[in-house]
């Protein structure tokens, strides 16, 4: 199904997933959250941008597991626990964020 | 448990026993899905927090080979994935010493470190497995 981002029609699969990584941008970003009725605060973008750097280096998206680890790593261990991932992202942090950045689903995730 | 292993056989009550699986990887990156199939069930794999290896044998070692261009074939350069197995907990990687000499690699020719091994070695290291899968 179809986003439209200022005025500009962007494919994305059955579950939402950009179709196209190179599509992505802030706008599309917002759109896809506004769909899940979910506003992005400086918290979601520190977890969507971390994402990206993570596709850019590594060719995938992580699994939770590991994508909570690294956060850890990268922004303290207040932030890199599976609560406060959840409380940002209800529909699973790897699943939900990846979506918001552009990235395909996280191989092995259902 | 049992249903997510796809098949390979599990006694009953080994919920919670860590099995060795041992990954052996012996075709070219490209050219044929085994080398990006592989890698994806070790990514998917590694959240049953089991005790895993891979190995590279034969043309398997050039999935490990440091820059790889792949723009010309248009294809994805998986590659750098390779990089993010350490994230997973997995560290054991192995390449074997004759078909990285055949092919006249060296040690710093891989992407990540790799445990250089013999013929034999491997051999060995096949035998102390559990579960091996080749691709």
């Amino acid at each position: 199904m179809p986003i439209t981002v200022a005025g500009k029609t962007i494919e994305t699969d059955e579950e939402g997933y950009l179709s196209n990584r190179t599509d992505w941008n802030e706008e599309v970003a917002k759109e896809m959250a506004k769909v899940d009725n979910c506003d992005l605060s400086q918290n979601h973008w520190e977890v969507i941008n971390f994402l990206r750097e993570y596709y850019d280096e590594y060719q995938i998206a992580p699994a939770v597991r590991v994508l909570t680890k690294a956060i850890g790593k990268k922004l303290g261990p207040d932030k890199g626990n599976s609560k406060y991932l959840y409380e940002l992202f209800p529909y699973g942090p790897a699943k939900q964020a990846c979506k918001y950045a552009g990235l395909p689903k996280p191989t092995g995730c259902v | 448990m049992t249903e997510a292993t796809g098949g390979i056989e599990m006694e009953e009550d080994t919920s919670g026993k860590v099995k060795k699986f041992l990954y052996v990887n012996r075709k070219a990156p490209y050219g044929t899905i085994y080398a990006l199939e592989s890698l994806e069930v070790v990514l998917i794999a590694a959240a049953f927090d089991q005790d895993v290896s891979l190995a590279f044998l034969d043309d398997g070692v050039y999935q490990v080979v440091k820059g790889q261009h792949t723009k010309g074939i248009d294809v994805k350069n998986f590659s750098p994935t390779y990089r993010a197995l350490e994230g997973y907990d997995i560290e054991k990687l192995y390449v074997e010493k004759e078909s990285m000499e055949a092919r006249g690699l060296k040690e710093s020719d891989f992407i990540v470190p790799m445990k250089i091994i013999g013929a034999q070695e491997m051999a060995d290291l096949m035998l102390s497995q559990d579960v091996v899968l080749s691709f």
